[in-house]
């Protein structure tokens, strides 16, 4: 798909994923928004799949681990043909395949069950194993919320990975600075994201999180015997200005006027 | 004279056994695998044994990364770590959605012995029985610990496998049935039953024995499988004898005593009390004097059904 192509979907996306959450009135707008370019880097430039065959044995695999963030997960299935985007209203109610966190055993293409923080990433890090132990090809993403590193498991997870020699698995940072109590350094400093996850043997990468090919080169780049990370710096809320670098919206149900000014403001084409 | 055998070592000999026919298997340990004894898997299968290190919670994920990848892990450290320490792993990345992730866990109860009670689990069993999807085994020598094995691996889902770490007598045979899900009857009586798990099996057995010496026929039944639980099986036994008394090497809250009690409410009048550790944690010792200071010996067995019986 062409870049301009993708800038009108990356519209379209946010105005599904706020029309989501606003008819479900519960979610987490902020991390979704924030995650959105990470996952369509994967989705539209990095990541074999097929909507036909959600199992494929030979798919490259997306943990969400901050599954938080599944609206914008959620809403790229639909747009890839996994099912229809009628779905997608149907998000959080009794009966729907979408959950309110991700759930493999419902949803066509979600690889992996996560919302418990830390643990997509040792589950991704069991895929990328599994891949090596069978010699297949396919690659491994889990995509990490930045309050999750405070989760031990992730560094349990991080240091198998490197154990292991695992390059066919990526780390992904969705770092927002922003979790539901504040910023991570109010709450609990995460230091040096890049020295300490370089320091745990992972290739590190440091890019723009709403710059889709800068996200993609860095998934492209070469690595071979270490994991690989690659921090997206990115903004909880992008698009909606008064989400924007507001953490009280990590979970906040929109209000009708609320709604109404965030779509207009993102434009594009109306729902329907 | 009987063979004896600790059922760890059952156990990794199972595991290596099961590697040899079944090459989906794969096996994981936390720094415990000379004490779990999948280094008997190990050192034949160094392919497919993964360590983790002392990082129980990221080994069940991975176990259920694995899983989803057309693998069939099964997880190895000790009882307390892994249900304990990783129980939300367990829950969320495994049960949840069913993960056909197998976990033999060893060093269960309070015969882990000297080691004391921050390393004897008594609650293992109840937290693991509240989980939706969950199959627990609670082999009682290293002949059922055999049979459990090869039974996991057959079941699409995530088990447990109970573990003890003492060297017992095998005083099952190879064609002693194990059904999962269905207890077995080891012997009949019509006065009162003895409603065991592990290794409390042989104990009712032994203290059925010596009561049958004062007239009272009592029955044994082997409760082998916690979940899903033979309901039919100890409520017919309950309104055949008029009186049960559940054993376990584990706590009275939670675990098999729990499980008979769920089945007998409001279904059977038959008399009941539980046998097992009564609401408190272990300490160190050896294994057969814990048993006499937490009450979990034949006598004790023996005394409780006499009380029960009124005599």
């Amino acid at each position: 798909m062409s870049d301009t192509t993708l800038d009108g979907l990356a519209v379209q996306l946010r105005r599904d994923i706020l029309e989501m959450l606003y008819r479900c009135q519960s979610g987490h707008p902020g991390g979704s928004l924030s995650v959105l370019e990470i996952l369509m880097a994967l989705y539209y430039k990095t990541m074999k799949t097929d909507p036909s065959n959600p199992r494929w044995e030979d798919r490259d695999r997306l943990v969400l681990s901050k599954g938080h963030g599944c609206p914008a997960l959620y809403a790229i299935l639909a747009n890839k043909g996994f099912y229809p985007r009628e779905d997608l209203w149907n998000l959080r109610q009794l009966g729907s395949h979408l959950q309110g966190h991700p759930d493999m055993t419902k949803t066509p293409g979600v690889d992996a069950n996560t919302g418990s923080l830390g643990q997509g990433a040792s589950i991704a890090v069991g895929m990328a194993l599994a891949a090596k132990h069978k010699k297949a090809s396919y690659r491994v993403f889990a995509v990490l919320g930045d309050g999750e590193l405070q989760e031990g498991q992730i560094w349990e997870a991080s240091m198998s990975a490197a154990h292991y020699k695992l390059d066919n698995l990526t780390f992904i940072l969705d770092h927002n600075g922003l979790q539901i109590d504040g910023t991570n350094d109010e709450v609990m400093g995460l230091g040096n994201v890049m020295d300490k996850f370089a320091a745990f043997g992972f290739q590190c990468f440091d890019v723009d999180g709403h710059d889709r090919d800068a996200i993609a080169a860095a998934l492209a780049a070469p690595v071979s015997g270490k994991p690989k990370f690659v921090r997206c710096r990115t903004v909880k809320g992008r698009g909606v200005s008064f989400m924007e670098g507001n953490a009280g919206w990590h979970g906040k149900p929109m209000n009708a006027q609320e709604f109404e000014a965030a779509m207009k403001e993102l434009g594009g084409q109306q729902n329907g | 004279m009987a063979e004896s055998k600790s059922l760890r070592v059952a156990y990794g000999e199972a595991l290596a056994e099961l590697g040899a026919v079944n090459d989906k298997v794969v096996v994981l340990d936390a720094d415990l695998a000379h004490a779990t004894m999948t280094s008997l898997f190990q050192a034949k299968h160094p392919d497919r044994f993964f360590n983790f290190g002392l990082a129980e919670a990221n080994m069940m994920g991975a176990a259920a990364g694995m899983s989803h990848s057309g693998l069939i892990p099964f997880a190895s450290t000790f009882a307390l770590f892994g249900t304990g320490r990783a129980y939300e792993q367990i829950r969320n990345s495994i049960a949840y959605v069913s993960a056909n992730v197998k976990f033999g866990l060893s060093h269960s109860g309070l015969s882990v012995g000297e080691d004391g009670g921050s390393h004897q689990s008594i609650e293992d069993i109840a937290l693991m029985r509240v989980m939706p999807n969950m199959t627990i085994f609670v082999p009682c020598d290293s002949a059922e610990t055999r049979k459990a094995v090869f039974a996991a691996v057959e079941i699409d889902g995530p088990v447990y496998i109970r573990v003890a770490r003492p060297v017992v007598e095998t005083f099952t045979g190879p064609d002693t049935p194990f059904v999962p899900g269905r207890a077995n009857l080891l012997r009949e009586g019509k006065d009162i039953c003895i409603v065991a798990t592990g290794l409390m099996v042989k104990e009712a057995l032994t203290a059925a024995e010596s009561i049958a010496g004062r007239g009272i026929q009592a029955a044994v039944l082997n409760v082998h499988t916690i979940k899903p639980f033979d309901s039919a099986a100890v409520l017919a036994a309950a309104n055949r004898c008029g009186a049960v008394v559940s054993v376990e090497e584990h706590s009275v809250i939670g675990g098999l005593g729990s499980a008979v009690a769920e089945v007998l409410a409001g279904k059977s009048a038959a008399k009941f009390c539980r046998l097992g550790i009564q609401d408190r944690f272990g300490q160190s010792g050896k294994p057969a004097d814990l048993f006499k200071a937490y009450g979990l010996t034949p006598a004790h067995i023996e005394e409780a059904c006499l009380k029960l019986l009124g005599k």
